[in-house]
């Protein structure tokens, strides 16, 4: 049963997991935006090659599971390559911020697209080179429309880094695993309190969620 | 590259594809779960009392917000203990309710933003047509509502099966457990697990280009440039 006793035992074990959690979080969705930006203009980019490789690198990672590139970023990778990949903690980071940052890829890549073409039209009929099209013109409308899908993925990216705990980082989960091995008639508590902290993660995440929603359809007529 | 054993591929290859049955099985027994399920959830939504709705829908945003890897230990590892209600599940079915619940609420969405989308004049014939409720809901707004959304559920199931190698964690024996399996026998990660890849990779890219060849055509016949429903992973 959950007691009061019970919580204040397992409360403090629990937050010990909580800074893990948090950098991973922090360091996936800043590698993870940076990876979609890349990927996104490298797709929209005049080099054949390089469009086609970064094709090739947004379907496997979409096309295959998180689960199952962690455990290959952690386990295979470093035996085919020879190569460590540095900690579980870069191996965790990266399977999550490689992998969402091929789904986001697609919206930096769709959004920049659904800018009208008469805005790039009238940005070379004033001259601009390609660059500024982008950066003065294209790019500032482009992000707007990017806003409401990222936030979804910020807490997609929070559900997944409990995956961690699986490739033995100490985070909230791996927490909950041990006390739940060492009293089983303890786990519905446990595991209500550890679904509880990453709840309690998640709020802030809605609410920029919603920020962002709102901020990309501010000033800009309802279709 | 060096490390790269072709013997230990073919191998592991017949190992790994054993654990294939069930880990299609099991995303097919979550998704059809999912779909039903999210209909309750689509029910919650619409419920006119507020305090009920409010809390069930509190209910509903945590279970989205929560991992799902902690939602299967939960019901794996806790449920049994949990008193009077609590019973114990095998893996298999841990899997189905833990996934299967956690999705629904992504399907409920699903059908919640198809029932929008009809048009208000709809309603208002249906009303005109004095038809009561069981009469309304299924011959005049289902069979518009549901249609349009049959890609963004196409797409769940891709989503589904790629989320159903977490169910390894607890001991459903699918490819990525016989994989794992084969690598802590023989101490050859590398091999099994790109075959699991790989086998992930052959089955979910030609789905996902047939559903969108599907949406594609849905939205030819229903005359919309937006897809329906909230684009999630």
């Amino acid at each position: 049963m959950i007691t009061i006793n019970a919580i204040a035992d397992i409360f403090p074990v629990l937050m010990k997991g909580v800074e893990i959690t948090v950098t991973v979080l922090l360091a996936s969705i800043v590698l993870g935006y940076l990876m979609a930006f890349i990927a996104g203009f490298c797709r929209l980019s005049n080099n054949i090659l390089l469009r086609k490789f970064t094709g090739f690198y947004v379907e496997v990672f979409r096309g295959t599971s998180l689960i199952v590139q962690l455990f290959w970023l952690y386990y295979a990778f470093p035996i085919l390559f020879g190569i460590e990949v540095g900690s579980n903690f870069w191996a965790g980071v990266l399977a999550i911020s490689l992998n969402y940052g091929a789904y986001m890829s697609e919206i930096v890549r769709s959004s920049i697209l659904a800018v009208a073409k008469g805005q790039s039209e009238a940005s070379t009929a004033l001259n601009m080179s390609r660059f500024q099209r982008m950066r003065l013109v294209i790019f500032p409308q482009a992000v707007r429309m990017m806003l409401p899908e990222f936030g979804n993925y910020l807490i997609l990216m929070l559900k997944s880094t409990s995956l961690v705990s699986l490739i033995g980082m100490t985070d909230i989960l791996y927490y909950g695993d041990i006390l739940r091995s060492s009293n089983l008639s303890q786990a519905p508590t446990v595991y209500f309190l550890v679904l509880l902290f990453y709840f309690i993660l998640a709020l802030p995440l809605i609410w920029l969620t919603k920020k962002m929603e709102s901020a990309s359809k501010k000033g800009v007529a309802s279709q | 590259m060096s490390n790269w054993s072709w013997s230990t591929f073919s191998d592991a290859f017949p190992v790994v594809l054993e654990g294939l049955g069930i880990t299609l099985g099991l995303t097919i027994a979550c998704y059809l779960f999912a779909l039903i399920f999210g209909f309750i959830w689509t029910l919650i939504r619409r419920m006119p009392i507020k305090v009920i709705r409010l809390p069930l829908l509190w209910v509903m945003e945590f279970i989205r917000s929560t991992p799902p890897l902690v939602q299967l230990f939960f019901i794996f590892y806790a449920w049994p203990m949990v008193p009077v209600v609590g019973m114990a599940l095998d893996p298999f079915v841990s899997a189905v309710i833990g996934l299967g619940i956690h999705y629904s609420t992504y399907i409920g969405e699903v059908y919640r933003s198809g029932i929008d989308a009809v048009d208000n004049g709809q309603w208002e014939a249906a009303r005109a047509l004095n038809y009561g409720t069981s009469k309304k809901w299924t011959k005049i707004i289902l069979p518009q509502a549901l249609p349009p959304t049959i890609p963004m559920l196409g797409n769940y199931l891709i989503i589904m099966f790629k989320e159903v190698p977490l169910a390894s964690t607890i001991g459903v024996l699918g490819i990525l457990a016989m994989a794992n399996d084969y690598g802590a026998q023989h101490w050859r990660y590398l091999e099994p697990l790109t075959i699991v890849a790989i086998l992930f990779l052959v089955l979910s890219y030609p789905s996902a280009i047939l559903i969108n060849k599907l949406e594609r055509k849905m939205n030819k016949r229903f005359d919309k440039k937006e897809p329906t429903g909230s684009k999630a992973v």
